[in-house]
Order: C-alpha cells, then sequence, then structure tokens
C-alpha cells in the first residue's frame, strides 16, 4: 500500500524529505548562517507541499477567458495564496535572523552560536 | 447584530493602529498612547464580556462580509472575552510596574520602539484569542514571534542578544511545525475555519479514513505550540530570553506570550478538533508526561539557579508542566484547572519578576543570592510582594497559586490510571517550589548588620509600589473568589463545542 501511494505522490514525499533536512539544519548546525539556510529549506518545503496539493493536472489558474464557467476547469487558487502569504512571513523572520546574526557578528567575530555562549560566560555578564 | 459585536475587530485594529502611529511619536506621547490603547482594549473586552454574559451564547464575526467556508471569521465567547481582558491587565500592570528600568536600560531614543512592539504583542494576542480561521492563527503567531524577539533585544547587551537569537530558533522550529501540520488539516478537509474543519474531522474519524495522516496533523501542531509555549525538553531558550532581557519584557514574555500559544492550542483542541477526538488519540498521554518531567526537572534547575531571575524563570518551566499535566489527564475538570492556572501563572509571575526587580534594585543591581541578604527589609514593599508571590507559587490558601493546586489534584483523583502519578508529582514539585521559593524569602528577611547597600523610601518608588499592590491584589482576588472564576471558565469552555 506504501509503495504505489510513495511514487503517485511524490511530491509530497520529496516535500517532507526537505522538510526534514531544513528542520534537523536549524535545530542542529551551530553556524548561524548554515541555520538560516536550514530555516529557508524548511519553509519552501512546505510551500512545495501546498502547491503540490493545490494543482490537480490538466486545470488552469481561475481567471475566466473565453466564457468558461465550470468548476471542473480551474483549480483552488487558495493554497497558492497561502504559498504567497507563508512567503511574506518567512521573508520577514529571515530577514530579522540574519540582522541579529550581523549583530552577534560584530560583537564576537563569529558565527559559531556555541562559541558565542562560551565568549559569553567568560563576560560572566 | 449588536455594535458590541465590533468590539473584538475594533480591539485588534486599534492596537496594530497605534502601534503604526507610535513610531512617528516622541518617547513620551508614544507612552501615553501605549498606556491608552491597554486601558481601552480593557474596557472594551469587559464591556464584550458584560454582553456575552447577558446573551449567554457566543457570536460569530464575518471579516468582510463574506459567509462562512469563503470568508474570514472572528469568534467570541466568554472565555476569549475573559482572557482579552485579563491580558490587558496583566500588560498594563507590567508596562507600569518596569517603567523605570525601562529608562535605565534602554536608550530614550530607542523607546518609542519599545512601544510599537508591546502594542503588535497586544494585538498579536487578541487575534490570537479571537480568531476562527487557522491560517490567521498562523500569520499572528509570527507576527507575535517577532515582536516578542524584539522586546527581549531592545536592552543591547550580548546576553539578550544571544537570548533573542535562541529564542528565535526555537520559535521558527515551533512555527514550521504548526505550518507544515495545518496544511496537511487543509488537505484533508478542504477548510481552513475552524468550525469548518471540526465538521469534516467528525466523519474522518467516524469512517476510518485517513487515520494517520489525521493522528500526524493533530501532532505536528501539538509540538509546534508546545516547542512556542517552552514545555520541559524545549525550554533551553527561557532562562536567558526572561533573565537578561528588561523587566517588563520578561513580565511579558512569561505571563502573556507563553499563554498565548496556549490558548491557541486549547482553541485547536476544541473547536479544531473536537475534545472527544483529541482525547482518544495518545497525544494526551505524550503531553501528560512531558508535563510531569517538566515540573519536576524545572523546579530542580531552579534550586541549582544562583540568581533570581533565573531561579523565577525556571520556576516557569515548571509552571507550564502544570498546564500540560491538565491537558494530558483528558478531562474537562483537568482543562477547567489548566485555564485557571494559566490566569493564576500569569498574575503571580509577573508579581514576581516586578518585585526581584525592586529587590535587586536595592542590592547594587547584583542578582546574586549573597547580595540579596537583607533586601526585604531595605525595600520593604518589593519584599512583600515578593513573599506573596512566593506564597501564592507554594500554594498556599489565600493566594491564587492554592486554588490552582486545589482544581488539579480534584481533576486528578477523577482520572483513572494518571491519578497516582499526578498526586505524587504534583506533592514533590509543591516541595521543590517551597525549597526554592521559601529559600529566597528566608533570604531576603535576614538581617544584615552594617550592609553596604542603602534602603528606598516609598517616596523614591511611588508607581513600582502602587502597581506591586495591584498585583497582590489580583492575586487575593483570584484566590478567595474562585468559584465564580471557575464557573466563568466551564461557561467560556462549554461555548467553544
Amino acid at each position: 500500500m506504501m509503495g504505489p501511494n510513495l511514487f503517485a505522490n511524490y511530491g509530497e514525499a520529496v516535500s517532507a524529505i526537505l522538510f526534514c533536512i531544513g528542520f534537523t539544519n536549524l535545530l542542529l548546525q551551530t553556524n548561524l548562517i548554515k541555520k538560516i539556510i536550514g530555516l529557508n529549506i524548511m519553509d519552501s518545503a512546505i510551500y512545495l507541499f501546498l502547491a503540490e496539493k493545490g494543482y490537480i493536472a490538466g486545470r488552469v489558474a481561475p481567471i475566466v477567458v473565453d466564457g468558461v464557467t465550470s468548476t471542473e476547469a480551474y483549480i483552488n487558487p487558495i493554497p497558492s495564496g497561502l504559498v504567497l502569504t507563508g512567503i511574506v512571513v518567512s521573508v520577514s523572520v529571515t530577514a530579522l535572523m540574519l540582522s541579529l546574526t550581523i549583530r552577534l557578528y560584530t560583537r564576537y567575530h563569529t558565527l559559531d552560536l556555541d562559541e558565542i555562549s562560551m565568549q559569553l560566560k567568560k563576560e560572566g555578564r | 447584530m449588536n455594535f458590541i459585536c465590533n468590539f473584538p475587530f475594533f480591539s485588534i485594529l486599534l492596537s496594530l493602529f497605534s502601534g503604526t502611529i507610535c513610531s512617528v511619536l516622541p518617547a513620551k506621547a508614544a507612552k501615553v498612547v501605549n498606556r491608552a490603547v491597554i486601558i481601552v482594549i480593557g474596557l472594551l473586552s469587559a464591556i464584550l464580556l458584560l454582553y456575552l454574559l447577558s446573551v449567554g451564547e457566543p457570536f460569530v464575526y464575518w471579516m468582510g462580509h463574506f459567509p462562512a467556508p469563503w470568508g474570514n471569521e472572528i469568534r467570541a465567547g466568554v472565555l476569549e472575552a475573559g482572557m482579552a481582558m485579563f491580558f490587558c491587565i496583566i500588560m498594563y500592570l507590567s508596562m507600569a510596574g518596569g517603567a523605570h528600568k525601562l529608562y535605565d536600560e534602554v536608550d530614550e531614543s530607542k523607546h518609542n520602539l519599545y512601544y510599537i512592539l508591546v502594542n503588535l504583542l497586544l494585538s498579536s494576542l487578541l487575534a490570537l484569542v479571537y480568531t476562527n480561521d487557522m491560517f490567521t492563527a498562523y500569520v499572528f503567531v509570527e507576527i507575535n514571534t517577532i515582536s516578542a524577539c524584539g522586546l527581549i533585544m531592545i536592552r543591547q547587551v550580548g546576553r539578550t542578544i544571544e537570548a533573542a537569537v535562541r529564542y528565535m530558533i526555537m520559535s521558527l522550529l515551533g512555527s514550521g511545525l504548526l505550518l507544515f501540520g495545518l496544511c496537511i488539516m487543509y488537505d484533508l478537509t478542504g477548510h481552513l475555519l475552524m468550525s469548518n474543519i471540526k465538521a469534516s474531522v467528525g466523519p474522518l474519524v467516524a469512517n476510518v479514513e485517513y487515520q494517520i495522516p489525521l493522528i500526524v496533523s493533530i501532532a505536528l501542531m501539538c509540538v509546534g505550540l508546545c516547542i512556542k509555549s517552552a514545555l520541559f525538553p524545549f525550554h533551553a531558550w527561557l532562562p536567558d530570553a526572561y533573565g537578561y532581557s528588561t523587566v517588563s519584557s520578561a513580565a511579558i514574555l512569561s505571563s502573556l506570550v507563553s499563554k498565548g500559544y496556549i490558548f491557541l492550542l486549547i482553541k485547536i483542541i476544541y473547536r479544531v478538533i473536537g475534545f472527544d477526538i483529541f482525547n482518544s488519540t495518545r497525544i494526551i498521554d505524550v503531553l501528560f508526561v512531558f508535563g510531569l518531567m517538566g515540573m519536576i526537572f524545572g523546579s530542580i534547575s531552579a534550586i541549582r539557579e544562583n540568581d533570581i531571575r533565573r531561579m523565577i524563570a525556571f520556576s516557569s518551566v515548571a509552571q507550564i508542566g502544570y498546564i500540560y499535566m491538565g491537558f494530558g489527564m483528558g478531562t474537562q475538570t483537568g482543562m477547567v484547572a489548566s485555564v485557571y492556572h494559566i490566569l493564576s501563572h500569569a498574575a503571580t509571575k509577573s508579581l514576581l519578576f516586578i518585585a526581584a526587580i525592586g529587590l535587586t534594585e536595592v542590592s547594587g543591581g547584583s542578582r546574586k543570592f549573597v547580595d540579596l541578604t537583607g533586601a526585604g527589609y531595605r525595600n520593604k514593599w518589593a519584599g512583600v510582594a515578593f513573599t506573596v508571590g512566593s506564597l501564592s507559587m507554594v500554594g498556599v490558601p489565600l493566594f491564587s497559586g492554592f486554588i490552582s493546586k486545589l482544581l488539579f489534584a480534584q481533576a486528578a483523583v477523577q482520572v483513572e490510571g494518571k491519578m497516582l502519578a499526578s498526586l505524587i508529582v504534583l506533592g514533590i514539585s509543591t516541595v521543590l517550589n517551597a525549597i526554592y521559593f521559601m529559600k529566597t524569602v528566608i533570604r531576603i528577611y535576614t538581617s544584615v548588620k552594617d550592609s553596604p547597600y542603602e534602603s528606598i523610601t516609598f517616596g523614591k518608588m511611588k508607581i513600582h509600589a502602587i502597581t506591586l499592590m495591584f498585583f497582590i491584589l489580583l492575586n487575593v482576588i483570584l484566590g478567595v473568589s474562585s468559584q465564580p472564576i471557575v464557573d466563568l471558565i466551564v461557561q467560556g469552555l462549554a461555548m467553544f463545542s
């Protein structure tokens, strides 16, 4: 049962794998830039999942041309709308993370989060 | 539709709008606008609460005049309105109590930025409380994260920036999981509005279809919100974020931000998945176990801590554990106890943070216990307030903490199989709480001869002392008149389903 399902839904399977890759990178990398890359992989994987689920082969975006009004001809526009909203959110979060990274780099001259923690302990504040 | 039904929408928009205005105002004016907006929203929520109590049923508010499956909706019941009012009270008191510290720690040119963040935070909290749409909830969860991160790092020292980075990382992991769970749920049901999802989930479960994706989706949403609200194994960011940020931020973060996520989880349990379906999954057992572990390990970490602010922060981990233990019991009474504990913990923890800052100020700014010896005599008001907060946390009658422990114990007795574990851990946790809070209280009331630090008079800390009195009053009200509040919570939870 698993095999044919997996083959038919390979897009979803790929997005789940990418999500896991991004998630582990964000969690386990110590380099801040690599963490941010992980964050972006994770978020993009979710958008891939939404796009994959929202598309039905043979149908087009719901913009009426040539007077075709049957719902069979069009896809649901909401998943695409969600992807757009999600992209806006993830861009702003990435920008915030990058600015924090710059702050830390100018103070401690390293991108390694563990090393920054060590230096902070040494400062003792 | 009554005019009062517009109030939830007004409150969200008012705080968003005032946040925008604060960016161009000078610091003093921004402060006035911020305080006024919090008071106005508190009043609006109080009127809404009274209206809902008199009508006796919740209402749904269409955003933009599109009916149910297409439009976005706001929904208000007794619990939502009560929560919004309570959040406003706590936020006002936390801002007032920490205002003088803000002047010490943050450059004056940045004060209006602080008020923008507070307004944004309030609007996102209100949106989380009122919204009836899952994707809107996700967007406001992210706004909440961003503004909370700003609140942590408004005081620019190395520790707070590092804490903000760690907070962001954990929060983003949590919101990634939440979003993925939400997308799977959307694919299964085809809806984003909570009531429509619930109507579709029921038949799915009844016909035993798509069981695994449904469980995965519920689990992802739960884990995401658990990470964001700092349940036990995910609490690594918490002590630094609460311990080194400016005190208003610490009070707001511990008592409001994590509670906003927990409230969203309650809404998901009741209004998206359905209470019975949620309880038939094994997820509640996982929440139960991690709640219990949090109660013990949070307290142990707090005992080992030598810094008063970090000790209070670790105590939050234990208290979040209590709330999740209530979820894990899987009964209505357990849930009522959890909601009551949200109120009780929010009132007590912000009191402790604000009182602790009064104690450290008369100890030369040091947070170490050695320097705090006798601080209760040097700053009498903060000493009394800290003692009240500690007694409440330990669970002494008359204060709110006692009632929540009582409710948890009553709920535990009714659950077969989980009774023994909950009661034992509740007992152990109370003893551990008593150890570290009473240790601190004894320490601040140990008199020292020829102390190097000066004591402070009432005249120099009027606002701080008055705020502390209001906090104590709130705590005693929660503790003494618990029955009406519990009735309200029961009524509110009944309105959810």
